[in-house]
């Protein structure tokens, strides 16, 4: 018997959620709950799986091993604790929730039902970031420094956006949007950061949310951050994730599709040599079973799915490491007030 | 039944996609910024011989479109395989208003208001025409060229190989010939799993699309299954990204791929009359001149 899969929020990330979650082996999706009629209609009519407007009857009715909830983020919260209370693993996008005490409480809950918890932070799954933490953590940059994290996109240009996207109740807005990849991004490379030492939010083209963050951080040893976000640029094609990292022993300059390493070190590093080296996602990627939009959507869908069948507590993308994404977030938002 | 000659032409040099770096992506767009240069670059293809364009449904192929159609005597041999939807037209503006909102600024006409009113009895008509809609609204910039495979999208493809919709594959190829007399050609990542989803629908000797290259990048199932079904199924395969995005040395690259029993056709991208030659002569030189 495989894993049965709920999708909650049949959007464009619940879709392509769907597809990979029933392209895995030993894994179907069952069950898929949305607003839209129309849109719940077709899927139970073409994909043959049980369709419902309500999350909870979903989860009571449809026998589920595991839910993918891909709705608003003011959602997830009431959304992830009702099914971890029905023994259910969960899988949320990112960010977890709104407030880090809604976070907290969950990881705690999921801990206590011994329930595979994962969100959706697909960097971490990117072979070019994995293969910078590998490098940062072994000591090739020596102590670091400095980090700079950025990401540039086109979500809002000039016309008004009309999704809840452009709600901040909802959980619009570049900060966690955009900035909350980087935030999660730079954990993951370098380790959460003590303080933000200042922040400011930003409006181009919306009303009702912030288009663009930047914020400094402070790292325990003293190492600094600058974060650099704008979802209103329109020369990037898609979302751009950029990270550069200095160290006593170089610097690390990395993004989706390639990682740049200079080296102080006259015996380099590895198979790294002094001075500029050059890796490419081509050569860094693991591949994955099924392809749709990115390796990084598809090996994060496969850990799940993989941690649930071992019971492996221990896997990457916690609700607990989310947390403390979603922490420094709010640490943004209040160096941001702090400021006026 | 279409004539697929064994050199195509691609297009993501000429609109800043490169899988390998954000830097090279830039510098092609500098280059290509008026259709004029691509226009160039097309011509020398077309003048060494490579007549077919595989090129994205994206916004810019309107200005090529209407540059071979007033050059009819000069263009006649050339022919287009449309690629369609460019999914970031669709995928940007679902983020940026939704869904429901995104279909009704794409299909023209009244299709919205049937779906609407949601009657499921009528569900299945209004998802094949709401289909044929984009379709022609893509199509439109063809019109009076020549277009004799037209082809769904990775994106799209593997999407509905996931959500296992897979009656959709037949309704596509079945409008395509029916409404262009065309034959409909299906680009993925998961070429094992397309081939056996397409034949459970019933498209029998389907044209295909995957990457195909030495290292394996982006050819889920492995490179091992990726030999077998091109020697053992029965499709048209057409081979991209043989070098993987610049990974592998050209000669390299195409030594391997020439020697895959059961290869169709290799489509490649170029951005220079010099790039253009060394590629077709190494085809050429491991693979013979013609078909």
């Amino acid at each position: 018997m495989g894993i049965r899969v709920g999708i909650v929020g049949a959007g464009k990330m619940g879709l392509s959620h769907f597809a990979i979650a029933n392209a895995l082996p030993d894994t179907a999706v069952v069950a898929v709950c949305d607003t839209s009629r129309y849109v719940a209609s077709v899927l139970n009519k073409y994909a043959g799986v049980q369709t419902f407007s309500a999350y909870e009857k979903m989860i009571d009715e449809a026998r589920l091993d595991a839910v993918i909830v891909a709705t608003p983020t003011s959602t997830h919260f009431a959304c992830a604790q009702y099914a971890l209370e029905r023994d259910v693993h969960v899988f949320v996008e990112k960010p977890l929730t709104l407030s880090p005490a809604e976070s907290r409480a969950l990881s705690e809950l999921a801990i206590r039902q011994q329930r595979i918890n994962q969100v959706g932070f697909h960097n971490r799954f990117i072979g070019t970031f994995q293969e910078a933490q590998r490098l940062v953590r072994a000591g090739a940059l020596g102590k670091v420094s400095n980090v700079h994290g950025s990401a540039f996109g086109q979500v809002v240009v000039k016309e008004q956006n009309r999704t809840w996207r452009a709600s901040k109740s909802e959980g619009g807005g570049c900060l966690h949007d955009y900035a909350s990849h980087v935030i999660d991004l730079l954990n993951f490379l370098v380790g959460p950061p003590a303080h933000v030492r200042g922040a400011r939010l930003q409006t181009i083209f919306s009303r009702n949310v912030e288009d663009a963050v930047s914020a400094v951080f402070a790292y325990p040893g003293d190492a600094s951050g600058i974060l650099e976000t704008n979802w209103s640029d329109d020369s990037y094609r898609k979302m751009t994730t950029t990270v550069t990292i200095h160290g006593t022993g170089g610097k690390l300059v990395v993004d989706r599709q390639e990682l740049q390493l200079y080296l102080r070190e006259p015996r380099g590093f590895e198979d790294y040599v002094e001075g500029w080296n050059t890796r490419y996602i081509t050569g860094l990627q693991k591949p994955v079973g099924f392809y749709l939009r990115g390796e990084e959507y598809s090996a994060q869908l496969e850990a799940f799915t993989d941690a649930i069948r071992t019971g492996n507590m221990a896997h990457e993308n916690s609700f607990a490491s989310a947390y403390e994404t979603d922490r420094v977030v709010d640490l943004i938002i209040q160096a941001n007030k702090a400021a006026g | 039944m279409a004539n697929i000659d064994r050199i195509l032409f691609g297009d993501n040099q000429f609109f800043g996609v490169n899988h390998m770096s954000e830097e090279k992506a830039r510098q092609q767009l500098v280059k290509f910024k008026d259709s004029s240069a691509i226009i160039k670059v097309l011509d020398d293809a077309y003048d060494m011989g490579i007549r077919t364009f595989m090129c994205t449904t994206h916004d810019r192929i309107g200005e090529i479109c209407d540059h071979m159609r007033a050059d009819r005597e000069r263009y006649k041999d050339f022919i287009y395989f449309p690629c369609m939807p460019y999914a970031h037209k669709y995928a940007n503006s679902v983020s940026q208003i939704g869904v429901m909102e995104t279909i009704q600024r794409f299909a023209p006409g009244g299709v919205m208001s049937t779906i609407v009113r949601g009657a499921v009895g009528t569900l299945t008509r209004d998802v094949y025409s709401l289909m044929s809609l984009l379709i022609d609204a893509e199509m439109k910039r063809f019109e009076r060229l020549n277009t004799p495979v037209i082809f769904l999208q990775n994106v799209v493809t593997d999407l509905l190989l996931g959500l296992k919709l897979y009656p959709v594959f037949r309704e596509f190829s079945r409008y395509i010939n029916e409404r262009y007399g065309a034959e409909a050609g299906f680009i993925t990542m998961n070429l094992p799993l397309l081939l056996d989803a397409l034949s459970q629908a019933g498209v029998e000797n389907p044209i295909v699309c995957a990457n195909i290259n030495k290292i394996g990048f982006r050819m889920s199932g492995g490179v091992d299954a990726y030999r077998d079904l091109l020697r053992t199924r029965k499709c048209r395969a057409i081979a991209m990204s043989v070098l993987a995005s610049g990974a592998i040395p050209p000669q390299e690259a195409i030594q391997w791929v020439s020697g895959l029993e059961g290869l169709q056709s290799i489509v490649f991208g170029a951005s220079s009359h010099g790039n253009i030659r060394q590629t077709q002569e190494l085809i050429h030189s491991y693979w013979g001149a013609d078909r």
